[in-house]
């Protein structure tokens, strides 16, 4: 974002709009990615409960994948996923 | 209608009167009555203000700032260790832009431990970005606090109104109330820009910033405090013409052939004018500035005052520990440095911690300012007045 | 009971793009709580780890009403605010139905925050007090907190020559609390992500203050790969080194029951802060850190079977 000058700033320190860490992209951090399986996943959603990022795209209720911009590949979405399912595997990122 | 108040009770009237929101207050000496007659008319149902009986001063200033913060037209009363306590929030008030009012009963700091007057505490907030009104009487302090609402709320800066501990909290004097549907009238409802109960329009206060972005933060903050005198001036206008009495940002009492003058805040005011009066009746030329607005501090006002005189007496309440003299001292001086015509200075640090200051001990002050005069230079430019050495 | 295909339906108020560490649990923990919530909340932050990465100005990840005023206050402040929705809600100027969550973390709880939470909590202000339990000062580089447990080592309890680490056992806010003759509070953590809802939920409700101690692992902190959060948050419950619990109506209730209880050791040796006990093997340490977490689980299951 470019930088504002003081006289362009909402009054008190307030942030006026809730979630503009969006377009902060963390996605950068990764020196590993998730990879998801469609077809092995089993929509348990634990992945997308655990992930510190809000990472588990969720559409219609259902897993759809993870969110690149954000994901920091911590490794959590693949090491919860259950065993009998292994939908998401870690890789090492490709930059 | 004319009653019988004391400092602290005409402010606890106010505060009924304008019916705040929130009060997040901690009793201290000599403040704690204001504090004690307000949640009596909460309990008597006399105002719908939430009461919040924190249990710490500091957390009465959070309250404060979580309240204001949340659209709530917010009020509380505190005096010395009360506001030391505080002090981390009182800048966070000023920077989140917070129009809260905080009646301040100006008390000593410790060490030692006392309970009596000077100006110790309300200095040392002095660059926390509040609005700092200093009143010489009940009847200003009444006024002054119903005053400060608008302040606040047109500034959007935070301000804390002062009397003097126990001299003014504590007496008795005959003061004119406004009526309670006048005062409602006059200080109409809160409108805030940003409240946290808006939970459709989320937004976040008080986030961090890093080097990019405080000091652009800390500019409009204060640039708010530079245009401040226009909107103290202007409530005061309106005030004044609804309830036909006002209060200049700055007086001068017979100053117009004085060559020697006084420059006080505070009580000490009230005590000088009868000074001034009685030197008068001598055939001495003495005068009185009289300062009520110390943040911000009133630079071309007081300059202006200043510069006309030939001799000034700088009282202060208390000592900056600077080993250059007291604050207002210090501040008047400073904003004379470029004059070619400037008054000599000399500084009187008083009072502190109640110690009294009679009218003769004042026109003894007024001896040594005449001397000043006569002989054309000031031998002692900071003197520790009325204490035993 | 909560559903994670109902609660997957949920915008997540907590939104990407924070700085927290890759696998922070308290991030997780904060998520959590926000999709618990079924009603419009108004949330306040203490100075930490939390508050730091998910403000740092003009980026926040909080899609609901925030505030952050210092360190030691958030009680304070969320009670203002409090005050301020009861003053409006009166005058009618409000009508919506609003929660209030003040969030510290264990530095700003334990310790300095301790002041304003106990306040808040005797005044009875209808907030929910959540403590995302890190155990130590994360935030300014892992310094000691009164909620680091013995042993542990951070930077201002080093694991010395002389002094192996925290001498002192950790303080156990949630029995102050509780001591408070709180309405509702619970001891919570992410792993057991149903068991943490549910609490938030009864929470939420209650006509009164309320508080939830989340033990949320931090990977820098602690000493140990990411992908490894919930393990650790599992495994403090299945050692009783974190019991999950709650006290509703002044009954004590332990709502997960470890099925085997198993030895604390097998927690502390998974993380670089307690490396060093085993290092020295310093079986003395370890035998008083299991004695410490013995004597508070039994106490607490008595509690427990008293509640039945």
């Amino acid at each position: 974002m470019k930088l504002k000058k003081w006289t362009e700033l909402e009054i008190g320190c307030v942030i006026p709009e809730g979630g503009t860490s969006q377009e902060f992209k963390t996605g950068d951090w990764r020196s590993e990615r998730p990879i998801w399986h469609e077809d092995k996943c089993v929509q348990c959603y634990l992945c997308w409960i655990y992930c510190p990022d809000s990472a588990i795209i969720v559409e219609n209720g259902k897993v759809t994948g993870i969110d690149y911009d954000f994901c920091k590949g911590c490794g959590i979405c693949a090491y919860e996923c259950p065993p009998k399912a292994g939908a998401i595997i870690m890789e090492r990122e490709v930059k | 209608m004319i009653v019988a108040r004391t400092g602290n009770e005409a402010m606890a009237e106010a505060m009924r009167q304008i019916n705040p929101d929130v009060v997040a207050a901690y009793p201290i000496t000599p403040a704690t009555e204001i504090v004690q007659i307000f949640s009596g008319f909460v309990a008597n149902g006399q105002v719908d203000t939430e009461y919040v009986a924190v249990e710490s001063e500091h957390s009465a200033m959070s309250a404060c700032v979580g309240a204001a913060a949340a659209g709530a037209r917010v009020m509380t009363g505190t005096a010395s260790q009360g506001l030391a306590l505080m002090y981390e929030i009182l800048y966070i008030a000023a920077g989140l832009r917070l129009p809260i009012v905080l009646c301040l009963v100006n008390r000593s700091l410790s060490s030692p431990i006392n309970i009596h007057c000077d100006h110790s505490d309300s200095m040392g907030a002095r660059d926390a970005g509040w609005i700092q009104i200093l009143t010489e009487r009940t009847q200003e302090a009444y006024d002054s606090v119903i005053q400060a609402v608008l302040i606040a709320e047109k500034a959007l800066l935070p301000v804390m109104v002062t009397i003097d501990g126990f001299i003014i909290s504590h007496a008795m004097e005959n003061i004119e109330l406004i009526d309670d549907r006048a005062v409602k009238e006059y200080i109409g409802q809160r409108s805030a820009k940003y409240s946290l109960l808006d939970v459709d329009k989320p937004f976040t206060v008080g986030g961090l910033d890093l080097q990019d972005y405080y000091f652009e933060h800390k500019m409009s903050e204060i640039d708010a405090m530079n245009h401040v005198l226009p909107v103290i001036e202007e409530v005061n206008k309106q005030f004044s013409q609804r309830f036909k009495r006002g209060y200049p940002i700055l007086e001068e009492y017979r100053c117009l052939d004085a060559e020697v003058a006084l420059l006080a805040m505070g009580s000490t005011v009230g005590t000088a004018r009868i000074a001034v009066d009685e030197l008068r009746q001598e055939g001495k030329k003495a005068g009185l500035v009289k300062l009520r607005v110390f943040r911000p501090f009133p630079v071309a006002m007081l300059k202006a005052a200043l510069k006309k005189l030939k001799v000034v007496g700088v009282m202060d309440r208390s000592d900056s520990f600077s080993t250059n003299g007291g604050q207002l001292y210090i501040e008047a001086r400073s904003i004379l440095y470029d004059e070619p015509t400037k008054p000599l200075l000399a500084n009187y640090v008083y009072g502190l911690g109640g110690r009294d200051i009679s009218i003769e001990e004042i026109k003894e002050i007024y001896r040594q300012l005449f001397d000043i005069r006569n002989q054309g230079k000031v031998a002692a430019p900071i003197t520790y007045y009325g204490v035993r050495s | 009971m909560a559903n994670l295909r109902e609660l997957a339906k949920k915008t997540d108020l907590l939104a990407g793009g924070h700085r927290a560490c890759a696998g922070c649990g308290a991030t997780i923990a904060l998520r959590q709580v926000l999709l618990a919530a079924e009603r419009p909340v108004v949330v306040g932050l203490a100075t930490g780890c939390a508050e730091v990465v998910t403000t740092i100005f003009p980026y926040t990840a909080w899609k609901v009403p925030y505030i952050h005023n210092a360190f030691e206050n958030v009680a304070a402040t969320i009670s203002g605010v409090e005050a301020a929705y009861r003053a409006q809600k009166k005058m009618g100027k409000i009508t919506k139905d609003i929660d209030f969550i003040a969030v510290g973390g264990d530095g700003g709880t334990y310790d300095i925050g301790i002041q304003a939470l106990s306040g808040a909590i005797e005044r009875r202000h209808r907030m929910l007090y959540v403590c995302y339990d890190n155990q130590a000062y994360m935030n300014t580089g892992i310094q000691r907190s009164s909620a680091t447990p013995t042993g542990a080592h951070t930077t201002t309890s080093v694991a010395g020559k002389v002094i192996p680490g925290k001498m002192q056992p950790r303080k156990d806010l949630t029995e102050i609390i509780i001591a408070h003759d709180i309405p509702y509070a619970a001891q919570a953590t992410i792993a057991y992500w149903n068991d943490l809802v549910t609490k938030v939920r009864k929470a939420l409700a209650t006509d009164g203050p309320s508080f939830i101690n989340i033990f949320s692992p931090c990977r820098l902190g602690w000493g140990y790969p990411p992908e490894k959060t919930l393990d650790i948050s599992r495994l403090a419950v299945e050692t009783c080194f974190w019991p999950l619990y709650e006290y509703e109506n002044r009954k004590y209730r332990i709502s997960i029951m470890p099925k085997e209880k198993k030895p604390v050791a097998e927690f502390l040796k998974i993380q670089e802060r307690f490396a060093h006990i085993f290092k020295a093997k310093d079986q003395a340490m370890i035998d008083r850190i299991q004695a410490e977490f013995d004597y508070k689980w039994d106490r607490l299951l008595k509690r427990h079977q008293e509640g039945q």
